[in-house]
């Protein structure tokens, strides 16, 4: 369904010192820095996985997610999402996905959650019927009917988010871009939303590509963890290939003395895996690891 | 999309902005209030500049009352669909551009739908009114034809100001930040152009020619309106905007081809 092969971007950033003489300098003669945002990058996801797409800040992530979903054209490389180009056929592509960037709202910010939604429908010319079938069913899911009335800018975070995710739902496609969804959100909001996305997964065949920082997030909804640092993929595969890769290179970082390793550490490094919490701390040192390779 | 998907799509983008800005009543009025007084004291300038003087260069107070009208109804016009492209590097820097793309409709329309701005009208109330009273004071005799050349003046005239938003706002796509360089032109005109531009003398008249187009909506089809020319053809000519509009597009393009997106 989804196809990314040897993709690469890079962008040029332009890099001065600090301080007041150099901006006058930079204004005459500028330096600038080429950033490979994306080196060589290849993957395949197929109709209604479920993808966590991790990485530490600046890898790429949302680079990927821009290329997907056709706000950006790529240096090289193909891209074929359903056999769209996506930038190329970005009218017809965009029909079919849904996408919610964490950090920014797609909400008019003055007016009614609901009147927001009406605009969407017309926008991408949903029926009539479609349009209130999917509205009913979403309302019920999030538990939107209290906050459909109000203006967006007084709701809060987790109300928001709930009405950003159902507004990128109104016009059912078949691929769901999340980027960052739970950021910032309390736990009950965090667990509905991970709920909501698990249940249109599992009842539409959405297929869902999440970007998090949240390990908790990748617990919860990911049955594929793409893992991607400085602009290439270190690893594809489950939650499990994750935590023993992480285990793995965690237990021969501490063990390095003693060959053979130590079969308790192992042991103890594979409980603690089962918590998000730690989990960070997991990732983290496979990040390092990773990035050193 | 079809042309008329489009227009009730931009329709329904105008009455949320609409909607928007009625959430601010008092926010809205005095806008109103202010951007109609900015126009009165331009008004009253010439109104004042007219006690010493019967003409400049052959126009009469009416005349030179007809031009600031139009002048001044194209560029509220253009200000209040064109809107979009004027502050369009904020568009660009707060990632809605993205956005804006990611909607299965053309990004034109949605940057323009998206700022249309009602209480920027303000200045339609003073040039309506004086363009009544250019229409009654000046030395143009009222037919059908001379009608339709004032129309297609206040029409091209929106159109040229739009092109000249649109192009600045391709220059974000390579600059990202403000370039008040066509502001320069904009603005400008808007002063220089209440004025017919040969009172400024043949080097402006050029440039206002051949570099932006200016005369093509006042100098040369006034000169038809008032009798100095019999040519009807220079009362067509704000038609000619349609071919700076069009490169302006090119640019536009060009621009959203080259598009890097910023920041998370």
């Amino acid at each position: 369904m989804i196809t990314m092969e040897h993709v690469c971007k890079s962008y040029k950033v332009a890099k001065r010192k600090a301080g007041l003489g150099e901006v006058c300098k930079s204004f005459f003669r500028r330096e600038h820095e080429v950033v490979h945002a994306l080196k060589d990058v290849s993957f395949t996801i197929g109709e209604g996985e479920m993808v966590g797409y991790i990485g530490p800040n600046g890898a790429g992530k949302s680079s990927t997610i821009k290329i997907l979903s056709g706000i950006l054209t790529p240096d090289s490389g193909t891209c074929r999402v359903d056999g769209r180009i996506p930038w190329k056929n970005r009218t017809e592509h965009v029909r079919q996905i849904g996408v919610v960037f964490g950090q920014r709202s797609q909400l008019w910010w003055d007016i009614p959650v609901i009147d927001s939604f009406e605009l969407l429908k017309e926008i991408y010319s949903v029926s009539k019927e479609n349009y209130n079938r999917k509205l009913e069913e979403l309302t019920e899911l999030l538990q939107l009917s209290e906050i459909l009335k109000t203006p967006t800018r007084q709701l809060s975070l987790g109300q928001r988010m709930r009405c950003e995710v159902a507004a990128s739902l109104l016009h059912e496609p078949r691929i769901l871009f999340l980027d960052e969804p739970t950021i910032g959100l309390d736990a009950v909001s965090k667990l509905a939303v991970r709920d909501f996305i698990k249940k249109m997964n599992r009842e539409h065949k959405t297929t869902v590509i999440l970007t998090t920082h949240d390990m908790q997030d990748i617990e919860a909804i990911a049955e594929r963890v793409i893992s991607i640092g400085k602009g290439q993929i270190l690893l594809d595969g489950s939650l499990q290939d994750l935590q023993t890769a992480a285990g793995v290179f965690d237990v021969a970082e501490g063990s390095e003395n003693v060959p053979g390793g130590d079969s308790k550490a192992i042991e103890k490094e594979n409980t603690a895996t089962q918590s998000g919490i730690n989990l960070d701390h997991v990732m983290a040192a496979l990040y390092k690891k990773l990035d050193i390779m | 999309m079809s042309l008329r998907k489009s227009i009730s799509l931009y329709i329904r983008y105008a009455a949320v902005c609409v909607r928007s800005i009625m959430e601010y009543k008092l926010s809205f009025g005095l806008m109103i209030f202010g951007r109609c007084m900015i126009a009165f004291t331009e008004f009253l300038a010439i109104r004042f500049l007219f006690d010493g003087l019967t003409e400049i260069k052959g126009y009469t107070y009416g005349d030179v009352l007809l031009c600031f009208s139009v002048i001044h109804m194209s560029f509220t016009l253009s200000e209040l669909i064109g809107n979009g492209f004027k502050t369009f590097s904020g568009i660009v820097k707060s990632g809605e551009f993205d956005r804006m793309l990611l909607r299965p409709c053309s990004p034109i329309l949605q940057i323009i739908g998206t700022r249309f701005e009602i209480g920027r009208t303000g200045p339609l109330i003073t040039s309506t009114i004086t363009l009544c009273l250019g229409i009654r004071e000046s030395q143009v005799h009222w037919n059908f034809l001379t009608a339709f050349t004032l129309l297609l003046m206040i029409l091209g005239g929106t159109l040229l100001f739009i092109g000249l938003y649109m192009l600045g706002a391709s220059f974000c796509f390579f600059t990202i930040e403000d370039t008040s360089i066509l502001n320069a032109l904009t603005y400008g005109a808007k002063e220089h152009g209440k004025y017919p531009i040969d009172v400024y003398g043949r080097g402006v008249l050029r440039f206002c020619t051949f570099v932006i187009p200016y005369t093509l909506v006042q100098y040369y089809p006034l000169q038809f309106l008032l009798g100095r020319s019999t040519s009807w053809v220079l009362g067509l000519c704000p038609v000619g905007v349609v071919v700076f509009l069009a490169i302006c597009y090119g640019v536009w393009c060009a621009g959203v081809r080259n598009y890097k997106s910023c920041g998370s």
